[in-house]
């Protein structure tokens, strides 16, 4: 996988997750959607760890964040733009 | 509590600062319907609700606003990146920059710093979600005025993408003020007998 097909998995996972979540804060009932969470999260939490192999840890203190070296920072956070990606330049930059 | 999660929660990538867009952009950070007055709106009014349901609604949204924040934020400071006093000047922005430089500071775009004037948290579980519905509302059509002036798409594609997360909230918060309700009303049936 390359860096842009691993961001694009966590971030579309994630979003998932968290639409869900609020769907089911007010449809608890809903076995479908509960179902459909519990596989969505499952794959994030797999997605995440590839994430976090590839760019480092993602939660600033749930997580381990390097053997020999804090891996917390990094050049660029995620609110620049040498930061991110886009959905529609497949990776290009 | 809250964690801090190293990304955001829908990519910015602006490759063309425009200080201009930048000047409206910031309303949805610090201004009348932006993302800091629905985030406190909803983290304050978290401690009034009465059931379950409105409890995660107002937590888990109030939570999400943050985020988006955070993206708003991320919008104008890129935006502005690079740009200098003349360039700043030529977009309107020469009274912003006496104060803030290029920095990002929560204030509507006619420059009104930030209030909790604009919000209200009421104690009353019911108005605080016709409030709350109202709020989507507003922020919507915010990020439908801000799409209306854009072209470029690297500004369009992250302000839809808001755009369309107010109409989900909404939509839940209309749902919470269902459980509110019926639980106020079984509630009087009960302590009538």
């Amino acid at each position: 996988m390359n860096k842009y097909d691993i961001e694009k998995e966590l971030y579309t996972l994630d979003f998932l997750a968290l639409d869900l979540h609020l769907y089911l804060n007010t449809h608890p009932n809903d076995r479908e959607a509960l179902a459909e969470y519990n596989k969505v999260a499952a794959l994030a939490a797999q997605a995440r760890k590839k994430y976090e192999e590839h760019f480092g840890p993602l939660h600033s203190f749930r997580c381990p964040a390097g053997e020999h070296e804090w891996n917390w920072l990094s050049e660029y956070s995620p609110w620049e733009k040498e930061f991110n990606w886009s959905f529609d330049d497949g990776g290009e930059n | 509590m809250w964690i801090y999660e190293k990304k955001l929660e829908y990519p910015v990538k602006i490759t063309k600062p425009d200080p201009w867009a930048a000047k409206v952009i910031i309303s949805q950070y610090g201004g009348p319907d932006g993302e800091l007055g629905a985030a406190i709106r909803y983290l304050s009014q978290k401690y009034s609700m009465v059931t379950p349901e409105a409890k995660a609604v107002l937590n888990d949204i109030g939570t999400e606003e943050l985020a988006h924040l955070e993206m708003v934020g991320a919008m104008v400071s890129q935006l502005t990146q690079g740009a200098t006093a003349e360039d700043m000047k030529k977009a309107g922005l020469d009274p912003y920059y006496t104060d803030h430089g290029a920095g990002v500071y929560p204030q509507s775009a006619a420059g009104i710093p930030w209030s909790a004037m604009g919000i209200q948290s009421s104690g009353n579980p019911v108005a605080d979600l016709y409030e709350n519905m109202a709020a989507e509302q507003k922020a919507k059509k915010t990020y439908q005025y801000l799409l209306d002036q854009m072209t470029d798409p690297d500004v369009i594609d992250p302000l839809k993408f808001l755009r369309e997360r107010e109409i989900v909230h909404f939509q839940r918060f209309g749902e919470a003020l269902r459980y509110v309700e019926d639980y106020l009303n079984a509630k009087r049936v009960f302590y009538s007998r």
